[in-house]
């Protein structure tokens, strides 16, 4: 389920619990808390925990996952109060005096149990002109992106985003502010804005530049904190700041004091 | 092993815990509205020096009493606090300062503190 043990430390607190230990699980579920008492185990994860009380204690259990190694980002949930990969979160680093509390994703309606609707999160990455937009007529040639230019450098501090949710529950502004696009949409934002090849500049920075854009961010550095790749969202949001401001500037300047032909 | 047993449901879902980056925006915030309303009556003081140095003088007499003392020394911690807590937002924003938040929002309140200590000890 995890990275192999070696065995040169079996007794690493963190991944060998005590023989005999048990575990107490509160899960929200949708008519309250339901809790569950299982074994500890060896770098047991929290993934492991769901999927043993969905195997051994309860079937109608419901919750995400698919590829069990931090690679597709469908298991976060909320782990004592706090948004994480469940599959690569040990029991051992987070149980408080051996209990958990589990919760769905902050910010987004429960579909059941602990899986969530991420419906609402992809319609704001769309709102936020989150697709590459190549314009109406191809460039005639390859780009040329000099791997250590600014604009691409931009682009690799943001691009390895999976989409997981976790910055977007742990995002106090999201829960204040329902119709904030929330720090993965303005991520995925600003990495197009760097990308040379991008044609829709121009329509993306109107659209993150609303009540609900990056100009609403209070720099809590939640998603920062919290994301599990070690993304910089709060980086990307202060960059789209300062390009929507130096934007508006400019069309300023424009309607104002360029000179008529 | 045992099956599932039902218990109480906890008030309102996923409640955020305090996080030190939400400590830091609350006291800007709460320090900034300090200031603006101070600021009117800052400027009514200064207004009153347009009608002779009597009236400013009788004015300011009024501020010699405890309450406004204290308040002053909150007024002063709070302007210190809310600028050091805007160089940490612009620390971040522009210089992608991102390590020891918890570390930097202590200093910052020590600071702000510090210049309310250092306001009273002057004499205020």
């Amino acid at each position: 389920m995890n990275a192999p043990v070696p065995n040169a430390a079996p007794r690493d607190p963190t991944v060998e619990p005590a023989a005999g230990a048990m575990l107490t699980v509160r899960i929200r579920r949708d008519d309250g808390f339901q809790t569950f008492t299982l074994a500890r185990r060896p770098a047991q994860t929290i993934l492991d925990v769901v999927t043993a009380i969905q195997r051994e204690q309860d079937p109608t259990l419901a919750y995400r996952f698919a590829c069990r190694v931090g690679m597709c980002g469908s298991c976060a949930m909320m782990v004592n109060g706090r948004p994480r990969w469940t599959c690569r979160t040990r029991v051992a680093a987070v149980a408080e005096g051996d209990a958990l509390t589990l919760e769905p994703l902050r910010n987004l309606p429960v579909v059941k149990d602990l899986a969530v609707d991420m419906e609402p999160f992809f319609t704001k990455w769309t709102a936020a002109h989150g697709a590459f937009e190549p314009g109406e007529t191809p460039l005639g040639d390859f780009a040329v992106v000099a791997p250590d230019s600014p604009e691409r450098r931009a682009v690799d501090a943001g691009i390895e985003c999976i989409n997981c949710g976790v910055c977007y529950a742990a995002c106090d502004v999201v829960s204040w502010n329902p119709d904030y696009l929330g720090p993965a949409a303005l991520n995925r934002a600003w990495t197009l804005i760097n990308d040379v090849r991008d044609q829709g500049r121009e329509a993306r920075l109107d659209a993150v530049s609303g009540d609900a854009g990056c100009q609403s961010c209070h720099t809590h550095m939640s998603c920062t904190e919290h994301c599990p790749k070690a993304l910089a969202p709060t980086f990307a949001i202060a960059g789209l700041k300062r390009e929507t401001a130096r934007t508006a500037l400019r069309r300023f300047g424009a309607r104002h004091f360029r000179r008529s032909a | 092993m045992s099956a599932g047993t039902q218990s109480a449901p906890l008030p309102r879902r996923g409640a955020a815990r305090p996080r030190a980056g939400f400590a830091a925006a609350l006291l800007h915030r709460l320090s900034g509205i300090a200031l603006a309303l101070f600021l009117p009556m800052h400027f009514i003081a200064l207004g009153t020096a347009l009608q002779g140095a009597d009236r400013l003088e009788s004015f300011l007499g009024l501020t010699h009493n405890g309450f406004v003392r204290a308040a002053e020394w909150g007024l002063v911690s709070a302007l210190a606090l809310h600028m050091v807590l805007g160089l940490r937002v612009l620390a971040i924003e522009w210089f992608a300062t991102r390590e020891r938040t918890a570390l930097i929002v202590s200093a910052c309140v020590a600071a702000g503190l510090a210049v309310g200590l250092l306001f009273l000890l002057g004499g205020a």
